[in-house]
């Protein structure tokens, strides 16, 4: 164990020589989740950068509904941020300046008018140039109002038998307030089933780096054993399986370590929410041993580091593709989809679209467990390939 | 057994598909000798030293190192061995520093050995002043040097030095045959291969002969000096004629054999130069002149011509 862990410090100690390495586990997925984010979420439509106003004229329940529960969910998951103006003028006078994307204006009396059953209405004031915020923001309000009236007919009838009664309005709130929105759901689907982009992108750059880096621990034992100094380590007073141990140890750590910075600087740089940390930990525990296992296998293979280098980097990109961390599969349906269940990106992901989910950190346990198989039978067969390597 | 043996190793046997590398090979080495295996490329010597070393697994034989058996597995007997690769071993990312105490840690030193071992071993290998740059950096004999240096780490009872001086520069050869030398003396057994009849010669209390995987000869450099007589070879490059020289030389006492060739005459002679004048004497009378003389005194490279009819390195 102590010769392992040496043989491991040593690795690291070389690795971060290597300016090169540093990019591949941190720089390069870093700015590429940046760029991806901030590239492809406007053409997704999911973003950060909506934000909007609410002036709430009105004070009812309703209205309250609209604000603390429809628009309160949506800025919880990151789309959209949301700030209270009081008057209409100041409200259009940010959208005109294109300090907020769009404004909604709910108008006075609007919660009594939508309970006496009268016409549901919502203002939206939109910035031209955030044509894409303000759509988002009209549909936000169209469909509350659309679901408010589908609803009336029956609420209108309670209230006639009655009159309006706090239990009643409220649940007509809450069936308003179960709104399904049509666009902002539809391309948040689209980046992965519960991640905002932000953090797909940091998620999906993170996971496919993360076998890029690896590869150095397996890789090494190939370039000890061309460049001779396998043949110190064999000579030392010490057994094979501690010199195999050291090299799986210093990719364990090269993947541990670079996840953990990307996911702290993710979360810094661009908000990134990754979610619950206990859950975020054994995804990432079982990935790195998934990405260890899988690489190691691939290593062994090749003749020499350099090989074994291009063949890891080609598998991992394969996987990487098929695994979603660019493109997402799970629209794709069918067999890319199935087949996407054989790479532990896609776990990876899935494991985080269910904390996003709000599981809480037992319900990453299947992701977890799959790349645990993974990681159990790659790395099973790399360690009995591994050992014949340390032979001379 | 009066004095206790570092290494013994018998009948050692290593083959790599149908090719016997290594076919049956023994010796032993006591405390402070130090034992040369000579030979050519490829004669077996590399394959022997890992088979001694516990890198390889051998056919057949059996290893004890300061009587403790060795195999691949044996953690307490490679304990004992200081081994250095033929081919440089360090990693060209750390400083020497580092790849001091790398494997002195590996060796199981104690931190605080650790440090001040890696600063002498430096001291040794003459690297003390550039201990902090890597290795990467550093000219081809100071690598070497630092092969080295590792290898006496751990103050191993049996240093195995496999061909340490090939690719050096001659100051650099020359300070490393000076540490071997001091090592030795100070009661480390040393194993030490080369394919150099003249270190095998300078270092060594004793010389194993090695060809194609067999030990052809072993003992001092005067027991087997004795195996082709000590007789010197002398050649003259003479013109004239030679047949009647050749013959006046024979008659002389202690020439032992006087062959004539084409420009030149090759004796075999006791003690060749004291007998000079009294050679040259003799080619003058008999009409020959001679316009160049070579002397060469019997030598482990001879031996090994004797032993193989072969030259030590073509
Ligand atoms: N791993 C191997 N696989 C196949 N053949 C080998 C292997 N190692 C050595 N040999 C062969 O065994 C023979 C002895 O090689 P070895 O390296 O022991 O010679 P050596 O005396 O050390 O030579 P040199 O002076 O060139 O280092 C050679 O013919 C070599 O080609
Ligand atoms: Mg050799």
């Amino acid at each position: 164990m102590r010769a392992a862990l040496l043989i491991s410090v040593k690795d690291l100690r070389q690795r971060l020589r290597d300016r090169s390495a540093i990019l591949v586990a941190i720089v390069v997925p870093l700015a590429l989740a940046y760029i991806f984010s901030l590239v492809l979420s406007g053409v997704t439509g999911g973003s950060m950068t909506f934000t909007y106003a609410v002036v709430d004229r009105d004070n009812g329940p309703l209205a309250h509904t609209f604000t603390g529960v429809v628009l309160k969910e949506i800025e919880r998951q990151g789309l959209i941020e949301v700030r209270r103006e009081d008057s209409v003028e100041t409200a259009r006078a940010l959208a005109a300046s294109g300090e907020i994307d769009a404004a909604f204006i709910i108008p006075e009396g609007f919660s009594g008018g939508v309970q006496a059953g009268g016409p549901a209405m919502l203002e939206v004031i939109g910035n031209i140039d955030a044509a894409i915020g303000t759509q988002v923001a009209r549909s936000l309000a169209e469909s509350f109002v659309a679901e408010l009236t589908a609803v009336r007919v029956g609420v209108a009838s309670v209230f006639l038998a009655g009159g309006a009664d706090e239990g009643e309005t409220a649940a007509l709130a809450a069936r308003a307030a179960a709104v399904p929105n049509p666009v902002l759901l539809e391309d948040v689907s689209a980046a992965s089933r519960e991640l905002d982009p932000d953090t797909f992108y940091a998620a999906g750059m993170a996971v496919f780096f993360l076998f890029f880096t690896v590869q150095f621990g397996v890789s090494s034992l190939l370039e000890e054993r061309n460049e001779g100094t396998l043949s110190r380590l064999v000579a030392a007073p010490i057994s094979r399986s501690a010199i195999l141990g050291g090299k799986l140890l210093t990719s364990f750590l090269l993947g541990a370590v670079s996840m953990t910075v990307l996911i702290l600087a993710t979360m810094l740089l661009m908000g990134a929410l990754w979610g619950n940390p206990l859950g975020v930990g054994l995804l990432v525990a079982a990935g790195v041993m998934a990405a260890v296992g899988i690489m190691g296998v691939v290593a062994t293979f090749a003749r020499n580091a350099e090989q074994a280098g291009q063949w890891q980097s080609v598998i991992a990109v394969v996987l990487g593709l098929l695994g979603g961390t660019f493109f997402p599969v799970s629209q794709a349906g069918g067999v890319i989809e199935k087949l996407s269940l054989l790479t532990p990106h896609s776990w990876f992901l899935r494991g985080l679209g269910d904390l996003a989910g709000g599981v809480g950190p037992a319900g990453v346990l299947p992701a977890t467990g799959a790349m645990l198989a993974f990681a159990a039978v790659t790395g099973g067969i790399a360690l009995i390939r591994l050992r014949k390597l340390t032979e001379l | 057994m009066s004095v206790q043996n570092i290494l013994e190793c018998n009948g050692l046997r290593k083959a790599f598909g149908d090719l016997v590398a290594v076919g049956g090979v023994g010796f032993h080495i006591s405390e402070g000798e130090t034992y040369g295996l000579l030979g050519p490329n490829g004669a077996g010597k590399t394959t022997t030293i890992s088979m001694i070393a516990g890198l390889l697994e051998r056919d057949r034989g059996e290893v004890f190192v300061d009587g403790m058996p060795m195999t691949t597995r044996s953690v307490r007997a490679k304990k004992a061995i200081g081994y250095v690769p033929q081919e440089l071993a360090v990693y060209p990312d750390l400083t020497a520093r580092e790849n001091l105490r790398f494997f002195a840690r590996l060796y199981g030193m104690q931190a605080t050995d650790v440090k001040r071992r890696a600063e002498e071993v430096l001291e040794i290998i003459g690297l003390g002043d550039r201990a902090g740059s890597r290795v990467k950096e550093y000219s081809g004999g100071m690598k070497r040097r630092l092969n080295i240096g590792i290898g006496l780490l751990h103050r191993p009872r049996l240093l195995i030095l496999d061909e340490p001086t090939v690719g050096v520069d001659p100051q650099s050869r020359n300070a490393i045959l000076e540490s071997v030398e001091e090592l030795a003396g100070a009661g480390m057994a040393v194993l030490y291969t080369t394919h150099y009849m003249e270190e095998a010669e300078r270092l060594c209390d004793r010389v194993g002969i090695i060809d194609l995987g067999q030990l052809m000869a072993e003992g001092t450099r005067r027991e087997l000096v004795s195996l082709v007589g000590e007789r010197d070879r002398v050649a003259l490059a003479a013109s004239g004629n030679l047949e009647a020289a050749a013959r006046a030389m024979a008659s002389l006492e202690s020439v032992h054999e006087a062959c004539p060739g084409g420009e030149s005459i090759h004796l075999l002679v006791d003690q060749a130069r004291n007998l000079l004048p009294r050679i040259l004497e003799e080619a003058a009378k008999a009409g020959a002149s001679v316009n160049g003389v070579e002397v060469t005194e019997p030598n482990l490279e001879a031996v090994f011509l004797h032993l193989t009819g072969k030259a030590l390195r073509d």
